[in-house]
């Protein structure tokens, strides 16, 4: 059953400089409890995409054309207050890149924790602390924490603290934008153990957005790769990542190093596009080796693989 | 891989040691209570080879960077030695300011200098830093970023002459045209271009050897590679030798001849790149490979045993006995009493684990 439907969304900054096109026609679905892994390099516009889905992109960013279907409501079309008091945190909630500064200095756990339940449920302090402390005991953290104070806490646990602020109000759509980019190794191996796990037990969906193409596919069922503010190739995890279609997304996953065999480094040359001012044709032409003077003048179709798996290129059209 | 032929040891450093002091309060002045340290390096010895990728690996808080500080003397060593083999024209112009030399080709890093052997001894070891949007002032051209070193070193008569070997540095990190970039200010430029400029300033001097602390972690995946043959390329041009300093076990498999493993400012293991990888020995260096993940969404989706639990500890209050102790699923009663040292177990490849 299909939860989550963008269509044709397109997201722009209004600079001095000119329009930033962000996000660009970017069109998916997700299914209930289904994990969709969002990749791509800096500024290819997939933080923007995630604050798009929860109607947060900052000034001077607008959501400019596209719609974002949550359990058949459009989000776009919602006033401010209806998405604060219905929709954030309650339906949809968000692990932020950077969580460990997301954490309020001078406000134990407790309190920040307890704060949602009491606005969105209506709680009592009382029964408030008592939830968090259970869900703090399901990402693996004592209850103890609640008197704590951020400072307190290592990198580790102010991260499993913002997971369990996103699964307090047991929310069908959890985002998270590079949950575990400031993470050493071994802590970023729990923390997705602790994903992972959390995606069994709870039937929410996950949007999980990383430059890190090996961290979805340890998660996801579904992966998405965006260039220069488009979706350039999505499908069910294993195709694209036994069988990437986009020359985008195999150069992106060979360029990966790789710990159990030593290969010949390989690289994408060039650099991203200016959003500002992107390419004709083709976003990708200019660091493309199979780049065709047709991909200098046409922007290439979406072509359907079948089995849900698109990719944005004119060699298979 | 390039065999370094013959095999010359470049950098020995012996039993390294850097405690930073922690401020004490009022109070504790007053209680008496011994002043703390944070042993960001304690007791670190390895050798690098001429021409080789030396890899230093660890966590954050392992004191893998403080490391690379002292060797190119922005910190100075709480004790222990580093012994730097001085390359042949700058060995006689030290000779002739008297300074003091061991095994007649050998100068100890640790040591204090001042003026002309101070700058001298700077040319030979240089470093890139990690982070390319902090490590450029933002008000400076790359002509002028690259231009004051040569300054500062007095090397090139004129203008002309440095802004010869400005451009040529340019050519050879390939940034070319380098017209293009010489008026250009940092905010113009890429990541991967930004790094680019910081190799190119490093190597701008002639040095022999290079620190890099961590040069391509924070760059696109896409593009990291670009930077690293970038590196590579340059050691067999200019005879350069790297300590590569880095987190990131997959990079260091990928350009390291040898690789150190840190854990809380000591090496727990150390050897050949494919040896340790392959092979490690350690269960820290074990725990660090299963955490890496890999590209492979059939491997995926399981839990995956991570053997090591919790986090580093706080350097301040370092445990006793084997450092690991607390977080390791093998400890024994002996871990907890007795420092292990760190043991060939053949083929140069070394452990610091009662295990072996």
């Amino acid at each position: 059953m299909t939860l989550l439907e963008v269509k044709n969304l397109h997201v722009h900054y209004r600079t001095l400089k000119g329009v930033v096109r962000a996000v660009e026609g970017v069109t998916f679905e997700l299914g209930k409890g289904e994990a969709l892994g969002i990749g791509g390099e800096s500024g290819c516009g997939k933080s923007t995409l995630a604050f798009a889905l929860m109607k947060l992109v900052p000034p001077p960013g607008r959501i400019v054309k596209g719609k974002v279907i949550l359990d058949g409501r459009d989000l776009t079309k919602l006033p401010d207050d209806v998405l604060r008091k219905e929709v954030r945190w309650k339906e949809v909630s968000m692990v932020f890149q950077g969580a460990m500064n997301a954490l309020c200095p001078v406000f134990t756990i407790g309190d920040q924790l307890a704060g949602p339940l009491m606005y969105h449920w209506g709680m009592s302090r009382r029964e408030a602390l008592e939830r968090a402390a259970e869900a703090l005991e399901m990402v693996g953290l004592h209850p103890d924490m609640l008197r704590r104070y951020p400072h307190e806490l290592s990198g580790g646990q102010k991260q499993r603290v913002v997971i369990a602020m996103a699964i307090l109000l047991n929310p069908k759509l959890i985002i998270a934008d590079e949950p575990t980019t400031a993470l050493d190794v071994i802590v970023q191996a729990q923390i997705m153990n602790l994903f992972k796990k959390l995606k069994k037990e709870l039937s929410s969906s996950l949007v999980f957005i990383t430059h890190d193409l090996s961290l979805i596919a340890d998660i996801a069922d579904k992966v998405a790769i965006m260039y220069g503010g488009k979706l350039v190739e999505f499908g069910p995890a294993e195709e694209v990542f036994i069988e990437p279609k986009h020359p985008y997304t195999h150069l992106l996953l060979s360029s990966i190093p790789r710990i159990d065999r030593r290969t010949k480094l390989t690289w994408i040359p060039g650099t991203p596009p200016d959003l500002r001012n992107p390419p004709p044709g083709c976003r990708f032409w200019p660091r493309c080796p199979h780049a065709t003077d047709k991909c200098k003048k046409e922007e290439p179709p979406m072509v359907e693989l079948g089995r849900s798996h698109r990719v944005l290129c004119h060699l298979y059209a | 891989m390039l065999v370094p032929t013959p095999s010359k040891e470049l950098l020995v450093v012996k039993d390294l040691r850097k405690w930073f002091p922690v401020r004490r309060s009022l109070a504790d002045i007053l209680a008496g209570r011994e002043r703390k340290y944070v042993r960001a390096v304690d007791g670190v010895s390895f050798t690098v080879v001429c021409s080789e990728v030396f890899c230093l690996v660890g966590e954050s808080g392992c004191g893998k960077t403080t490391t690379g500080k002292l060797i190119v003397r922005a910190l100075r060593p709480t004790s222990g030695k580093m012994l730097y083999r001085v390359g042949e024209e700058v060995l006689d112009a030290l000779r002739a300011l008297h300074v003091h030399l061991e095994d007649d080709s050998f100068i100890d890093l640790a040591g204090r200098f001042r003026g002309k052997a101070d700058k001298l001894l700077r040319r030979e070891v240089q470093m890139i830093l990690q982070d390319p949007y902090g490590s450029l002032n933002p008000r400076q051209t790359v002509r002028d970023i690259l231009e004051e070193p040569l300054i500062i070193h007095c090397i090139g008569g004129s203008k002309e002459e440095r802004l010869e070997l400005v451009v040529k540095a340019l050519k050879d990190v390939k940034l070319t045209p380098p017209e293009e970039f010489l008026d250009r200010y940092p905010h113009q430029l890429s990541g991967g271009q930004r790094q680019r400029v910081n190799i190119a300033r490093a190597i701008l001097l002639k040095p022999r050897l290079i620190v890099a602390d961590e040069p391509v972690s924070m760059l696109d995946v896409s593009i990291r590679a670009e930077i690293l043959q970038l590196m590579l390329e340059l050691r067999d041009v200019k005879n350069l030798t790297y300590v590569f300093i880095t987190h990131d076990l997959a990079v260091a498999n990928n350009i390291c001849d040898r690789i150190a493993v840190m854990y809380l400012g000591k090496i727990v293991e150390l050897g050949p790149a494919t040896e340790v990888i392959r092979n490690p020995l350690h269960p820290y260096t074990k725990a660090l490979i299963a955490a890496i993940p890999e590209p492979d969404p059939r491997k995926g989706k399981a839990i995956k045993e991570v053997p090591i639990k919790g986090e580093v500890p706080n350097a301040v209050n370092v445990p006793s006995g084997c450092r690991l102790h607390p977080r390791c699923p093998y400890a024994e009663e002996r871990c907890k009493h007795e420092e292990p040292e760190l043991k060939d177990v053949g083929g140069g490849h070394l452990v610091a684990c009662h295990l072996y």
